[in-house]
């Protein structure tokens, strides 16, 4: 059976590799041509030297920081603590952690509008740092189905219960239980989750165009309507930035807690090994 | 002329010869069965009987007709998976029936098969569950009455029990034999359980390195293994150094001179030989026949339930063997004296 | 407010003997409250009060009125062309996925071809929107590289025989670079939990090849592929960017007809607005409630 050359495998593989590359190859040869009649990195540059690149991608980039730092600080205590003590909650939070892939970013950020806007209880959009904290908030939602299933995962690799009762029996109180034991040990899992984010929220359009923020998703928008070579440029940088997000996210996704070949993100580092 | 055989069959996969020059004659409605370790190509040669596997040389017939680049589909073998392989979208009936509409029998028939079958395993209650609404003993039994349903010429196993509770193993063997000799069929049974082998076969075939080291019944197979490891592999065994004092058949064992039934083949240029002995033809009650007494020292004492295995040292050789337990039975010390008794016939030479 | 959300615990840690729930008040779902206010308040919240608002109108009393107005004929042509629009690229995406799939993982392929398959299609699916967009602009676009190359090469002009990337045709197209990617990637396991022992076991039965596929392979898959569909419905159907970068506003989808209704730019009714939102929630759950029904059978039949 196998002796025989694989020749429609081989063929569709082929196909549809060719789709996925050749708008790749077809971007970036573009995106060399801004100088007439040669091919050269003048595109890149004229986007860096953007002074508008520059602000809207560290708006863009904090934004995205603070709310994966947001999120882990809602999504990892809580899946512990369902899978610990409330394990009948636990398709209750499942579910409302994925109902962000049933309604679309453009509804939410409509409520938003809506529910916090000058004539509401809480009128966030009124003022910047709300809109600016409005916008955060929705980036955690967006990317809570992601993140929850993430940190659910390594929480099910752990024997959490079992880690917690040792490390009760042996003093712990529970805040430093979750600080020092369960943390660590789930903290491939949250980094994994937290590249997804990045790569979700970095280039985000319809929240940031409609609550009106400086971001980099609208830059991108108007670029792509004002010029012709840049927006390929950053098409292409995008790709890779893309790629670089999931290739981290596969590492630490794959990666077993106590393996230590990577940058430590948090402190204590002793106590870990004592605790 | 046999009905299912198997000339000179060698198998290679890349550099490696999985099985290596197998020959095997069985008779029509015969249960044998291939025993060995895992990686001793048992697998491989039932894969070239279903055809799965084409023999890279060798020839293979059913009922006198050239089968070895027979597609499988038209071999007309049923067969038997380890992990039951139950179609999982299609109920108990629906998988029973499933050769038969293959085959394109009519709904009436294919029916009164499939209720047939459904008898025969016992299991007509459940003619609608699905697969995954079933233990494994079900999902094996359904298995059996799907790869019989279209009537095979042949019928082959491939380890069918060892993913099974060991009760529900015992007890499905025994009906995978009655079944098997209620319809007569020749059957292939591949297993790496000697006492399943034993229990279940008309002929064993142990197999190593992608050989045949010896063919026979299971009786045969366990009282003259043809190979130490053959001896090794069914049930346990004393091997004892020999040296050879007389020709033709006079060795000497642990200080004691015994007189073999056959005459020594493989003594070495220094008349060293290899003999076995199995633990059950040793006794400490010397009776009859049990010609050689080998007096040694108690080395430890094991009460298992009905039996009692007792390890000596003879003379530098350790042997082991069983008694019976009974009530009034002491059993002797360990570090006390004791003879073993064992009768000539019963050690036999290892030949490789 | 999102601060202090460890805090409850902290003082709630200590205080909680494991043996002495029977008789005391349980608060261990205080653990969770953080979770579910913010989920109230951002998530829950927002949308029920668009659903609401659906059924008010603008004095705020009892209506039905903006359901009915759904049926205006321009709601019902954004309506259906979304509905169109995604079930194509669905379509195209769930069919292109499978065949992928099924040439990589079953059609004797080396193991390489699959990891790197599925290293890009993890990253290829969510590679969309605004740079998706460009990047077929440089390729299939009026002066993009194949159509180019095409062109000059081979005296074949596309947009002269009737292709157009800035059509329903086209943006289904850059639909698929992220579609088909993502139906590799959950129809992979799949096939995988397809028994080696199935075939052969349909096989020795008698069965060939094509009535293996036909009568197990395929019946087997079915739940997966639909309720795969279904998820490609939905992510195609909620897509906003890649449409807005490519077609600008023009290209009438409900998202683009809600998004510029929230700028101001087209309904004057803002509960009308709710009941686009609602009607869109509605299309996503079912398609996605139908997604998760249908996996936990198919993952019944693959235990």
């Amino acid at each position: 059976m196998k002796k025989s050359f694989p020749v429609v495998p081989v063929l569709t593989a082929l196909f549809a590799a060719s789709f996925f590359v050749v708008p790749l190859i077809a971007t970036f040869y573009f995106s060399l041509k801004m100088t007439r009649g040669e091919l050269g990195f003048a595109a890149y540059a004229s986007v860096f030297n953007s002074a508008e690149f520059l602000t809207t991608i560290t708006y863009s980039t904090i934004a995205s920081l603070v709310a994966i730092l947001i999120g882990a600080v809602i999504i990892v205590p809580t899946a512990y603590w369902v899978r610990l003590k409330v394990p009948r909650l636990r398709p209750v939070v499942e579910f409302i952690s994925l109902l962000p892939l049933v309604v679309p970013p453009v509804v939410l950020v409509f409520g938003y509008i809506r529910l916090f806007g000058s004539n509401s209880w809480l009128p966030l959009t009124t003022t910047t740092a709300g809109t600016d904290m409005l916008l955060v908030l929705g980036y955690v939602v967006l990317s809570m189905p992601y993140m929850f299933r993430a940190v659910d995962n390594g929480l099910a690799v752990i024997d959490i219960a079992t880690l917690t009762e040792a490390a009760e029996s042996l003093g712990a109180s529970r805040l430093r239980t979750i600080a020092t034991v369960i943390f660590p040990n789930v903290r491939a899992a949250i980094i994994s989750g937290a590249f997804l984010t990045f790569s979700i929220s970095l280039g985000e359009f319809v929240l940031a165009s409609l609550l009106n923020r400086p971001a980099f998703g609208p830059y991108l928008v108007q670029l792509g309507q004002d010029r012709a070579y840049e927006p390929a440029a950053l098409a292409i940088m995008s790709f890779g930035f893309t790629w670089g997000c999931m290739v981290l996210m596969q590492v630490f996704a794959t990666r077993k807690p106590g393996q230590r070949w990577f940058p430590r993100l948090t402190s204590r580092p002793a106590q870990r090994t004592t605790a | 002329m046999s009905f299912l055989s198997i000339t000179n069959a060698v198998k290679t996969f890349g550099t490696n010869t999985v099985v290596k020059g197998f020959d095997l004659a069985v008779e029509k409605g015969e249960f044998v069965s291939f025993l060995g370790p895992s990686g001793c190509g048992k697998t491989t040669v039932l894969r070239m009987i279903a055809g799965f596997e084409r023999p890279t040389s060798g020839k293979i017939t059913i009922d006198g007709r050239d089968v070895t680049d027979l597609a499988p589909n038209k071999r007309r073998i049923g067969m038997v998976f380890q992990a039951y392989a139950l179609f999982p979208n299609m109920n108990v009936a629906g998988n029973i029936a499933f050769g038969l509409k293959i085959a394109g029998l009519g709904k009436a028939e294919t029916e009164a098969r499939v209720q047939e079958m459904l008898g025969l395993i016992g299991l007509s209650h459940l003619a609608e569950r699905y697969p995954y609404e079933m233990s494994g003993g079900q999902q094996q039994r359904v298995a059996l009455a799907r790869a019989l349903a279209p009537k095979p010429q042949v019928l082959l196993l491939d380890e069918p029990l060892s993913a099974l509770d060991a009760k529900i193993r015992v007890s499905l063997r025994e009906e995978i034999r009655d079944i098997q000799r209620r319809l007569g069929i020749t059957t292939v049974f591949v297993t790496h359980d000697q006492e399943e082998a034993m229990s279940i076969s008309d002929r064993i075939v142990v197999m190593n390195g992608g050989r045949a080291d010896q063919i026979g019944t299971p009786s045969e197979i366990y009282n003259r293994p043809s190979t130490r490891f053959v001896a090794g592999f069914v049930g346990t065994l004393n091997v004892l150094r020999a040296r050879l004092e007389r020709q033709p058949q006079t060795v000497t064992v642990a200080g004691t001179s015994v007189q073999l039934a056959q005459p020594v083949r493989t003594a070495d240029a220094d008349g060293n030989l290899s003999l076995a002995l199995r633990p059950e033809a040793l006794s400490l009650r010397p009776s009859e026949g049990r010609d050689v007494a080998f007096d040694g020292l108690v080395k430890s004492v094991n009460f298992m339930g009905s039996v009692i295995r007792i390890r000596m040292d003879v003379g530098g050789e350790a042997i082991s063997f069983d008694m019976f337990n009974s009530p009034d039975l002491v059993p002797p010390a360990v570090g006390a004296r004791a003879t073993a008794h064992a009768a000539s016939r019963d050690m036999f030479e290892l030949t490789a | 407010m999102t601060m202090d959300v460890a805090a409850p615990r902290a003082d709630l840690g200590p205080s909680l003997p494991r043996a002495g729930r029977l008789g005391r008040v349980n608060w261990n779902w205080l653990g969770v409250a953080p979770f579910f206010l913010f989920a109230f308040l951002f998530l829950i919240g927002p949308v029920l009060y668009l659903v609401g608002g659906a059924f008010q109108n603008t004095e705020g009393a009892f209506t039905f009125d903006n359901i009915i107005a759904l049926g205006s004929p321009n709601i019902v042509a954004s309506f259906s062309l979304s509905i169109r629009l995604s079930l194509l690229s669905a379509a195209m995406g769930a069919v292109a996925g499978l065949l992928l799939a099924q040439a990589v993982i079953l059609g004797g392929l080396p193991a390489w071809v699959r990891g790197a398959f599925t290293t890009f299609s993890g990253v290829a699916s969510n590679f969309a929107g605004v740079p998706l967009a460009f990047a077929f602009i440089a390729t299939l676009g009026r002066l993009g590289l194949v159509t180019v190359l095409l062109r000059d090469l081979f005296g074949i002009n596309l947009y002269a025989s009737g292709f157009n990337l800035f059509s329903f045709f086209g943006l289904s197209l850059v639909y698929l670079y992220f579609q088909l990617p993502l139906m590799f990637l959950i129809i992979a396991p799949a096939l995988d939990g397809l028994k080696k022992e199935w075939r052969e076991a349909a096989e020795i039965l008698g069965a060939t090849r094509r009535q293996y596929w036909q009568l197990i392979g395929l019946p087997v898959l079915a739940p997966t592929i639909l309720g795969c569909f279904l998820l490609l419905f939905a992510n195609a159907f909620g897509t906003l960017a890649t449409v807005y970068a490519l077609m600008g506003s023009g290209f009438d989808v409900v998202p683009i007809v809600l998004f510029q209704q929230i700028r101001g730019n087209v309904l004057y009714n803002p509960n009308l607005g709710y009941a686009l939102a609602l009607g869109m929630v509605v299309i996503m759950g079912v398609s996605n409630t139908l997604y998760l029904i249908l996996r936990s059978r198919a993952e019944r039949w693959q235990k």
